[in-house]
């Protein structure tokens, strides 16, 4: 399996994505967000997290209309998984991928802890390494996760079961206490209608190992490395 | 040719910053203010003196990146 993570001015979680998609056995390279087109080949693009462009304008706006960014819609397009973490996630509902987009949490506070998450479902190329319903301890850090979308979207996404992940006590309960940015729902991850498109706020890359607390997020890495054949 | 573009939040949508000046606004003890909502301002030089042109081109420029139109109204003044 063959990854992509597009580096944009301001990135700053590409290494973390790099070095968990490596140790889940994907090859994994970096990608300019000026070029033109994705590496031969690629299988799964990931926008990593952080700053892109300062978050000038509004956080993703200015990615979101990068020129790589017409590759990774074209991939998208023909069913290629994308994935989006954090600011990587505000990039994709930006560039139209994914519906709604992210607000300044309802706190006012840049929020940085650790933070569990029910799987909604395990039957995606992102997930079928989890058990449905599963709550997995990962981490979120961020100022604008507060997930926002018209009334009829969000009935949309739930009529599809488009909600990948939502923020949840470790019991895998859906809590207001647990939903730290207000988002409608407690909706943490959503998903395209095709399901191949992911874009989340909280960070599975960074809990990958017991050195640094926990490693609930590996199973992400995991099921998108199982979706592909091993090449020999 | 000049044009000032305003990008203000849809009413209903939650504007969290605008409460945190208007309760700044409250606690400095100015008076008489119910409600703030925070927007953007951007001054555009256009390089055409045909105003549908420039009319064309602004509208663009709204709605591919100043403004997400998920949340937002523009508004475009040519001066």
């Amino acid at each position: 399996m063959k990854s992509a993570v597009i580096v944009f001015p301001g990135s700053n979680r590409e290494g973390d994505v790099l070095r968990a998609l490596k140790s889940a056995g994907s090859q994994a390279e970096k990608v300019w967000h000026a070029e033109t087109e994705l590496p031969k080949g690629t299988d799964l693009v990931v926008l990593p997290g952080g700053f892109s462009y300062g978050d000038y304008l509004r956080c993703g706006a200015i990615a979101g209309r990068a020129t790589v960014m017409d590759a990774v819609r074209a991939h998208a397009a023909r069913g290629g998984l994308v994935l989006g973490i954090c600011n990587g996630f505000q990039i994709l509902c930006e560039s139209g991928l994914l519906p709604g987009i992210l607000m300044r949490n309802a706190n006012l506070k840049f929020i940085c802890h650790r933070q569990f998450l029910r799987v909604e479902r395990n039957d995606t190329a992102f997930t079928r390494a989890y058990a449905k319903g599963q709550a997995i301890d990962v981490c979120v850090a961020h100022g604008e996760g507060n997930y926002t979308a018209d009334e009829e979207t969000l009935k949309r996404l739930e009529g599809e079961g488009r909600v990948a992940f939502r923020y949840s006590d470790a019991q895998g309960h859906i809590t207001q206490d647990a939903n730290r940015n207000g988002s409608m729902n407690s909706i943490a991850g959503i998903y395209s209608e095709k399901l191949n498109v992911l874009g989340m706020m909280p960070h599975p890359e960074n809990l990958i190992e017991d050195l640094v607390g926990g490693t609930d997020g590996r199973g992400l890495f995991e099921s998108l490395v199982s979706s592909f054949p091993r090449a020999a | 040719m000049k044009a000032r573009v305003t990008v203000t939040l849809k009413n209903g949508v939650l504007d969290p910053q605008g409460k945190a000046i208007e309760g700044a606004l409250k606690s400095l003890g100015v008076e008489g203010i119910d409600g703030v909502r925070q927007g953007k301002v951007f001054d555009i030089e256009l390089g055409t003196t045909d105003k549908a042109k420039a009319e064309a081109a602004l509208k663009a420029a709204c709605e591919k990146l100043l403004a997400n139109t998920v949340i937002e109204n523009y508004r475009v003044e040519i001066a």
